[in-house]
Order: C-alpha cells, then structure tokens, then sequence
C-alpha cells in the first residue's frame, strides 16, 4: 500500500478528496496539488473525507490553512470530515474547529453544502 | 578515572538506555523516524495516546530540521541526528543538525487568524511540540550544534 492517496469525487457541484495514509512534510505536496487542481476547475466547495487517514502533522494541517482563503472569497468552502479521534486531536490542538466545520459523516457534509444552496 | 567508573555504575543502576539514529536531510525519513520513536516509547510502557504524542513532537522537529535548517543545495551532504536516552520516569529526545538554526524567543501561541491572513504555515510545528511534551530545551549554535531537547515523563 502507498503511504498516502488521494481519491476524488465530484457530487454535483461538491468535490470529495478522501485522503488515506500518512500525511506528513513528505506526502503534503501531494495533497496540496489535488486541492490545487480543484480550485484551478473553480470547483470550491469541497469536503475532505479523512476516513482513511491515519496520521496528520502540521505540514499536512498547513495544506488546509494555505487554501481556505482562496475558497472562500469564491463563495465555497472546504468542510472536514470522518476524522479519526487520533486525527482530529491535532487539528483541535491547533484551534481548527473554530476556523473548518467538521462532520462526522460525509453525508452530513453534503446536506450541509446543498442546504446553503437552497438559501 | 575512578570516578568516572562509578558514573558508569550510576547509569546502569538507573536503567538508562541510548539511541542514536542518524539519516539524510530528506522528508521521506520522517517515518523511520517515527516508527523509531514510537517502538522506544512502546517498550518504555507509554500509552497509545502518550506515543502518538511523542510521535507528533519528534516529527514536527526533525520537519523543521528537513526543511529549514540546510540550504537545498547542502541538504545531500548533511545528516539529522536523532538521540534518544530512555530513565526509569522519562524519555529525553535530542534532535540535532549543523544548519542555520533559529530564535527560540519568537516561538509564540499561533494567532490563527493572523495565520490565515498571513498564510504562514511554519511556527504550528513549535506550538505543537511546547503542547506535547513535558519539557523542551532549545540550544542553538548556527552552523555548529543546533540542539531540540524534549522530555516526556511516564505517568
């Protein structure tokens, strides 16, 4: 098994990385370039399915900080969710719950993007 | 001479143990290094969640080291070193290079804000590492000895 993938779907208007493995300064550019290829699309609501993600250090919580703004001011966002307790400790640690909405189900994450549609 | 024999004797009395790994300034290393720490931490009797913490400080240093401390063109002919001495109610972690090094003294609880402003993403990893250990030593000697020391006791 690579020590880390990234696998898109597009639902609609809502695009889902489903991170799995390690993700670290070394497998961080990976990542990085997978959201990057998004916001190229203009696709800029996305959900990041960590499900499979294993481990995170603050290189990987960095690749959320650097495109957060960029989404935003386009009128998306990017929500979290499927974070394993071991996971979601270090984006607590550094105060993202405040910053990134977090889901428990990646369903929930959608309904909560085509809820704002409808608004 | 005598008395450095018994210093020896202290030490085996108490149980200390030493490692050292050392490996090439490259990111792709980061996981030998945590699969080093985590196996010592493991035999020391830490929990699952203490080692994941242990884990997380050691990679967020050596990450520093990787990165920022060599210039990419002396990133080939240099070397991270990891020491690690294990006691009876602690383990003490020493990461070590010969780069640039840094001011300890700007380490400060990130502004998450101003973070998202700036997009700045270095800082997180010293944050993460002063909130995961017991205790962390910076000695800083630019292009000689940069030295990370941190501490976790057994609870």
């Amino acid at each position: 098994m690579d020590k880390f993938d990234v696998f898109r779907r597009d639902v609609e208007e809502i695009s889902i990385l489903n991170i799995q493995g390690f993700l670290d300064a070394h497998t961080a550019p990976d990542f990085e370039s997978e959201l990057q290829k998004l916001l190229k699309e203009k696709r800029f609501n996305i959900i990041v399915n960590l499900d499979g993600l294993q481990y995170i250090s603050s290189a990987g919580l960095g690749v959320f900080m650097g495109v957060i703004e960029d989404i935003r001011t386009n009128d998306g966002d990017l929500k979290i969710c499927c974070a394993a307790p071991k996971v979601f400790k270090v984006f607590d640690l550094l105060g993202f719950p405040s910053l990134y909405e977090f889901y428990k189900g990646e369903d929930q994450a959608i309904q909560k993007f085509k809820s704002n549609e409808k608004s | 001479m005598e008395r450095r024999v018994n210093k020896m004797t202290d030490k085996k009395k108490r149980g200390s143990k030493h490692y050292h790994l050392k490996l090439p300034i490259d990111t792709a290393n980061l996981e030998i290094i945590r699969e080093f720490i985590a196996r010592i931490a493991q035999n020391m009797g830490f929990t699952g969640e203490e080692i994941n913490r242990i884990e997380l400080a050691v990679d967020e240093a050596s990450t520093n080291v990787i990165k920022h401390a060599y210039k990419t063109e002396d990133k080939n002919s240099n070397f991270i070193d990891i020491e690690v001495k294990t006691f009876p109610d602690r383990l003490e972690i020493y990461v070590i290079d010969r780069g640039k090094g840094f001011d300890p003294a700007k380490i400060k609880t990130p502004e998450m804000d101003a973070y998202f402003k700036k997009m700045r993403r270095g800082g997180l990893g010293l944050y993460l590492i002063k909130t995961l250990m017991d205790k962390v030593d910076y000695s800083i000697k630019p292009g000689v000895r940069n030295k990370v020391k941190m501490v976790k006791y057994i609870s």
